[in-house]
């Protein structure tokens, strides 16, 4: 067997950070290579340095493809060559058909007329390879995530695949879809296509990969080969983390006190599609200095749950009643929200958290402009008090507050939203997907002011698909799957097997 | 919380010496400077007449309505969106005070309220589908240019209506009266330069007082010193210049009054700040508490407001109302926001830099038809200067990464 891939000694830098550090990766003919680490490992980074998107010349080191050096100075040329990437938000066009999103941007045409009977027919073979049996006119919109998921892998058969990656193909998708799609690669692996997957889910790499490569903090840390013998999800763990499980999580003195907040008989609907029912009945509590978590597989409802509670910015005919303290209090808009007490940290912090192109201290006061104004007018010496107060309190790495938040990595971005919020001065904070995307360094800073949070007596409700920050952060946990609340679990009961075991047998 | 304070910095442009910073605030100066060159190079091509007394009076009447509506454009593009109306609503405004004072006799101040009502309630109108609908404001002022054109001709039959009593026109071409009595040299209009340049340097060494005070990265002495003799010594010639003709027009006291009052409520406000947020990021705006869609609904109103103050001035001026007053004129207003330095996609942009705008488009209109530049070359011109100006923000930011 011939290595089909070998990047040697990859570096990346971008200003100011290291994303890469003389990384290698082999990837053999025919195998499935799964590549695993934490989020901001620089998993990504380096797939986007094999495809393409950052040129050849804007990184060091060296790509051997098919025996010869590669230098791709862009997606097409590394697609002409058999690379095809999927990521994890799909690329598809959802208002065109699966035939026409097959052959976008490679239609099957003379001198620019399409040729649809020729179009049909390939699409049909294509999705037949791919065990999908819609026909080729449907809607990618009318899909759900797992079909759609098939469709890119037709595409990328389409395109002569010879090595596809896979960035967290199942994050979206059911179990039965999962199994489904790794079936798929298992069954593209007989076939003689080479596939890199990127995943969390160390028992799916367990069950598909051959050899499984662990990146950290921008290095190589260990290739393990499972073909030899089974590697342990503890072995790979240690290597993505680099330290045991215990010390992944700063120490937290638990004590709940009374019950801070509850959420009764919530009901949403979808905005868009009146008849879906998006929340079913969903009641909860929090207790002062408690941290409760709500698990659940992606599209769960989570989001949806607190970001409907949270000002109703989500669905439409909300019913349902949240008390502070036994008293109802009104959360039908956000200012009313906030008035009351609650702070919601979006899990995408870039679109619905932050104003990029302003300041950090611009950022940080918006919630609460009425505490560093006086009628109206905004003082800026109390502002600007304001946010060095926080950037020396949550440690935001920055030259000055003056700088603009883009500039800022992903783990001091989400310091200049917890530090919104806090400002905001609330008793309830929801912190959805608090350290999605951030550096391991970053995630232990968020997990101390989330204890400090809990110390002063605040209720944090932590929504989060990292399953073991969930296990090491949360008092009590609720697990929510499709739109219901299944279960209930105390720190102590939690445990990934059983938190799953609720999802799958609801 | 966790560990002491870092100071490592975090990758942002680093900023060393004069040249850094005239690097990073090129867009500022950029503007100021292009002014000055323009203004010169018609000086120079016009033998003088551009800065004569009565043509810089002459300037600050032709541009008064497209400042004061710029004014409230840069508020409508700062939050992300835009007016294409606001041509046409001055238009009928200046006919609809023809139609009361003119043809019914109406009393000339409740003329003036009844526009600016109408005029606000054309904006309540437009920033309705806006905010609340989520109709485009592209879609729904460009409706409004129609209809609005369309009222004017209906409401004059086609026809020009006029002239106007001597109470109304004094809102254009009106003066402020010598109150020390020289009359000319008019010591009112050189006294009102002075007090302006003791402002702007108060303000500024304010400024940079507490600039200092927090460690925020000022402009270098000797730029902060040369910035205020050019402005100082500009607005203290324009006042002299003033001063040997009829002294400070109205209007210009009502553009800077206003001018004034908009950079307040911008920069200095809560509410200002809540708009460069919504044109920055709605949807953070909005998961902050910010009430997005009354924002968006008050910048239009604000919007119709000031089109209707320019449709009044407008009126005064030419002492007729006309059905074709304000053509195209939203083109001009557009044009002097985004030369200005503000941004199409909203959150970016300035009140002086869209009154900077408005001068250097209305300069070089004025130095042109002097020159004696067709229509045809001005307009091409004109086009030629917008695309440079947004052509240089682009690279400009691009630079800075």
């Amino acid at each position: 067997m011939t290595a089909l891939l070998e990047m040697r000694s990859i570096t990346k830098t971008f200003p100011g950070v290291k994303a890469l550090d003389t990384v290698n990766l082999t990837v053999m003919e025919g195998e499935i290579h799964a590549l695993v680490g934490e989020n901001g490992a620089g998993k990504s980074t380096l797939m986007k340095v094999l495809s393409g998107v950052y040129p050849s010349g804007t990184y060091d080191g060296e790509i051997h493809y098919d025996g010869k050096l590669a230098a791709f100075s862009g997606i097409n040329d590394s697609e002409a060559v058999g690379i095809i990437i999927i990521h994890q938000e799909l690329a598809l066009v959802p208002l065109l058909s699966i035939a026409e999103n097959l052959f976008l941007g490679n239609e099957r045409a003379a001198r620019g007329v399409i040729n649809w009977r020729e179009t049909f027919r390939r699409t049909e073979e294509l999705l037949r390879k791919v065990g999908l049996a819609e026909p080729p006119t449907v809607l990618v919109d009318s899909l759900g995530v797992g079909k759609q998921q098939l469709v890119e892998i037709a595409k990328a058969l389409s395109k002569d695949v010879r090595l596809l990656i896979l960035d967290e193909p199942t994050a979206a998708l059911s179990e039965a879809d999962s199994q489904a799609l790794l079936d798929l690669l298992l069954e593209l692996k007989s076939h003689g296509v080479t596939s890199i997957i990127i995943s969390h889910k160390l028992n799916e790499v367990r069950r598909v990969a051959d050899r499984i490569t662990v990146i950290r903090d921008g290095s190589t840390i260990s290739t393990l080969d499972a073909r030899t013998e089974p590697v342990t999800e503890d072995r790979i763990v240690r290597d993505m983390v680099g330290r045991d499980m215990a010390h992944r999580y700063p120490d937290r003195e638990r004590r709940a006190g009374d019950i801070l907040m509850e959420v009764r008989n919530w009901n949403v609907w979808h905005p868009e599609h009146s008849g879906r029912q998006v929340i079913h009945d969903a009641n909860l509590t929090v207790r002062a200095g408690e941290v409760v978590g709500i698990a659940g597989l992606m599209g769960a409802g989570r989001t949806e749950l607190a970001m409907s509670i949270f000002g109703r910015s989500y669905g439409r005919n909300i019913s349902g009643e949240v008390l502070m303290r036994g008293e109802p209090i009104d959360v039908s808009s956000v200012d009313r929200a906030i008035a009351a007490g609650l702070a919601y940290v979006t899990e995408d912090r870039k679109t619905l958290g932050l104003v990029l192109d302003e300041t950090i201290e611009r950022n940080i006061t918006l919630a609460n402009l009425k505490a560093v104004s006086t009628r109206g007018v905004i003082s800026e010496a109390r502002e600007t008090m304001v946010a060095e107060k926080y950037r020396a309190a949550m440690n935001i790495r920055t030259p000055s507050v003056f700088q603009k938040v883009v500039n800022l990595s992903g783990g001091n971005q989400q310091k200049v939203v917890l530090s919104k919020w806090l400002f905001a001065g609330p008793e309830v904070l929801i912190l959805d997907e608090p350290t999605r995307g951030i550096d391991v360094g970053a995630k232990f800073e968020i997990y101390s002011i989330i204890n400090e949070l809990s110390a002063q007596g605040k209720g944090v409700i932590m929504i989060s698909s990292e399953m073991p920050e969930m296990l090491g952060m949360c008092d009590r946990i609720y697990v929510m799957n499709e739109g219901t609340l299944v279960g209930e679990l105390t720190a102590a009961e939690a445990s990934q097997e059983r938190i799953m075991s609720l999802i799958v047998t609801d | 919380m966790v560990e002491a304070v870092d100071t490592r910095a975090e990758p942002a442009g680093a900023t060393n010496g004069i040249g850094a910073y005239l690097v990073k605030h090129m867009r500022e100066y950029g503007l100021l400077f292009a002014l000055i060159a323009i203004m010169v190079f018609f000086q120079v091509v016009t033998d003088g007449t551009l800065l004569r007394p009565v043509n810089i009076t002459n300037l600050f009447l032709q541009n008064s309505y497209i400042i004061i509506m710029a004014l409230g454009m840069l508020i409508v593009i700062v939050s992300g969106n835009i007016d294409l109306s606001v041509g046409s609503v001055m238009g009928f405004i200046g006919a609809l005070a023809a139609v009361l004072i003119v043809q019914w006799g109406l009393p000339v101040p409740l003329a003036i309220l009844a526009c600016v009502m109408v005029g606000i309630g054309i904006g309540a109108a437009q920033g309705y589908w806006v905010a609340y609908w989520k109709i485009p404001s592209f879609i729904v002022t460009l409706a409004g240019m129609l209809v609005f054109r369309g009222l004017s001709l209906w409401l004059l039959e086609g026809q020009s209506v006029g002239p106007f009593p001597q109470s109304f026109q004094v809102l254009s071409t009106g003066f402020i009266p010598d109150i020390f009595g020289v009359g000319r040299p008019n010591v009112t209009a050189i006294a009102a330069g002075l007090v302006a340049v003791a402002l702007i340097v108060w303000l500024g060494v304010r400024d940079r007082a507490h600039n200092r005070k927090y460690g925020i990265e000022g402009e270098p002495a000797g730029f902060f010193i040369a910035r205020n003799l050019i402005v100082a010594g500009a607005l203290l010639f324009v006042a002299y210049k003033l001063s040997t003709f009829r002294g400070l027009p109205n209007v210009l006291i009502s553009m800077v009054v206003l001018t004034v009052i908009y950079a307040f409520l911008t920069e200095n406000t809560t509410l200002g700040r809540r708009i460069y947020a919504l044109g920055g990021n709605e949807k953070a705006a909005k998961l902050s508490g910010i009430k997005t869609e009354r924002l968006t609904f008050l910048a239009f109103v604000n919007m119709g407001m000031l089109a209707a103050l320019a449709g009044l001035i407008f009126a005064a001026r030419l002492n007729t109302a006309t059905p074709k007053a304000g053509f195209a004129v939203e083109l001009d207003v557009i044009a002097a926001v985004f030369i200005g330095g503000a941004s199409m996609s909203g959150g970016v942009g300035k009140i002086v830099g869209a009154v900077v705008g408005a001068f250097i488009m209305g300069v070089m209109n004025n130095g042109m038809s002097i020159m004696g530049i067709g229509i045809d070359y001005q307009q091409v011109i004109k086009g030629l200067v917008l695309l440079a100006a947004v052509c240089f923000d682009v690279y400009n930011k691009q630079k800075q990464g």
